[in-house]
């Protein structure tokens, strides 16, 4: 297998006596999809914010195409994106404004010709010059999609991209999403909490309770090693366990 | 540095101020009132006979300083809160931009809103009072340059406790600069103060400014001595406090804060 593209090595954090994330060590390859799963505070949150330098570790190292987040900051989140349901950006600014300050952040080339082509890509043209305040939230997470994907990023942590959005909208995300990283090799690292979507998206999954890796590898083996009929059975099971004392 | 990355962010605010009310505002109708105040306070002053040395040059002079110090220390700390209510910073802290070019940034954001303010208050003193501010001559520069450095102090000071206590903190960008308001002595002499507020008022760099500019009005030279004063204490705290700017962001970071600032 390749060199992988992120290296986490045991990643711990702790908020005072509370620990969040425990002692996680993963990779993700180049072109892969890995899907984290876990309950509401298992740590996936706190794992894709430490991933992009908004939170420092407690201990332990995080390594991005061969170098060290916490000494190379910037060369690595060039090359870094992310997007979540529970983000904003600023509401003043038209869709196609935000999308240019989100261009001149990361220095991307051919500015116009970028914003133009994610907004068609997205079918996002109807809604260019509309103030973000004034979109409803299937508009929003496509703006935050948008923004994620027009840096051309190497690395994309999606944080629940689809919670709280109608069916239509999510099946369209996850086709865009998925033809997108076929098309440009993108390595994803991918939250949520449905079951059948995190089957369908993932080529690996990692489930997260009380911080710790519980369990680890395709949707298929986990199900199997769990002897439950599904991934969602199998939540419920990780899921209600009490924390090892 | 990257030029591009600050340039971007500069970007985010101009867009924002070229379609908001509230923010045209702040710029012209608060800074107007308050010259229409201290114009008729400084007119019923001359009309009732207080003997004061350049009455009108005194207080509006003094307003109109007063007012850069106010608005340079306003783009820092407002901008940062502009951030903090669009739920924008950690888009902002996850890209490439550092800490160091968000605050160059900001900067210059203070720096356009002040020679706005300031170029509108000189354009209105002189149309309704026919007061002629650029009659203080080139040593008008270094006070306004070293009243911004102070705005700036001020400024990245109240954004490092807004980011370290959240959304309760932030009438501190609006009240926090008033605290140094009595120290710096801007509408009257520093001698007023008690002797241990006068001590106090040294170490403030605007009061230097304040009490230089009343030497310009009185005796007609420039007081090198405050000027000097000014700039080294300025100098000294912009590095102090952007310091513990970076300090404060690295605390959040670990405490997990900075992700939460807004909520």
């Amino acid at each position: 297998m390749s060199n992988p593209i992120v290296q986490v090595r045991n990643l711990t954090k702790r908020f005072g006596d509370f620990t969040a994330v425990d002692n996680i060590s993963f990779d993700i390859h180049k072109g892969e999809i890995l899907g984290l799963l876990g309950p509401n505070g298992a740590g996936k949150t706190t794992t894709i914010h430490m991933l992009l330098g908004l939170i420092t570790p407690s201990s332990g190292t995080i390594h991005m195409f061969g170098l060290d987040l916490a000494q190379h900051r910037e060369t690595i989140l060039q090359q870094v994106n992310f997007s979540s349901t529970y983000i904003s950006m600023p509401f003043s600014l038209t869709v196609e404004e935000n999308l240019k300050v989100v261009a001149r952040l990361y220095s991307v080339k051919n500015m116009q010709q970028q914003v133009d082509s994610i907004i068609e890509k997205l079918e996002m043209e109807d809604i260019r010059t509309r103030l973000t305040r004034k979109l409803s939230s299937g508009q929003m997470s496509r703006l935050t999609l948008a923004k994620a994907l027009m840096t051309e990023p190497k690395v994309l942590f999606l944080d629940e991209p689809t919670a709280s959005l109608d069916p239509d909208i999510v099946d369209k995300i996850k086709a865009f999403l998925k033809e997108y990283q076929r098309n440009a090799g993108l390595s994803i690292l991918y939250t949520s909490h449905n079951m059948r979507e995190m089957e369908e998206m993932s080529n690996r999954i990692i489930f997260l309770q009380h911080g710790q890796i519980v369990a680890e590898g395709t949707a298929d083996q986990i199900v199997q090693r769990y002897a439950q009929r599904d991934l969602e059975e199998v939540f419920l099971k990780l899921a209600r366990e009490p924390k090892a004392q | 540095m990257n030029v591009g990355r600050i340039g971007g962010l500069l970007s985010r605010h101009l867009y924002l101020y070229q379609r908001s009310f509230a923010r045209m505002l702040e710029i012209f109708y608060w800074p107007f009132l308050d010259l229409v105040v201290w114009g008729f306070i400084t007119m019923y002053l001359k009309d009732a006979g207080v003997s004061l040395h350049g009455a009108v040059a005194f207080f509006l002079g003094a307003l109109i300083l007063w007012d850069v110090l106010f608005r340079a220390q306003q783009g820092v700390a407002v901008s940062f809160l502009e951030e903090m209510w669009s739920r924008n910073l950690m888009n902002l802290f996850a890209s490439p931009l550092t800490v160091g070019e968000y605050l160059v940034s900001t900067m210059i954001m203070s720096i356009l809103k002040v020679t706005a303010v300031a170029s509108l208050m000189m354009v209105f003193a002189w149309v309704f009072y026919s007061y002629d501010m650029l009659k203080i001559g080139f040593s008008l520069l270094p006070f306004i340059l070293n009243l911004v450095l102070s705005g700036w102090i001020i400024g990245v000071l109240t954004t490092s406790i807004i980011m370290r206590f959240g959304q309760q903190a932030e009438v501190l960008a609006w009240g926090m600069v008033f605290l140094f308001q009595p120290i710096s002595c801007v509408f009257y002499p520093l001698e007023v103060l008690p002797s241990w507020l006068q001590s106090i008022a040294w170490m403030v760099p605007p009061a230097h400014i304040f009490e230089g500019m009343r030497a310009v009005l009185v005796d007609g030279i420039l007081p090198v001595t405050h000027i000097i004063w000014a700039t080294g204490l300025n100098l000294f705290f912009l590095v102090a406090i952007v310091a513990w700017f970076y300090h404060t962001f690295n605390v959040c970071k670990e405490k997990g804060m900075l992700v939460r600032v807004g909520e």
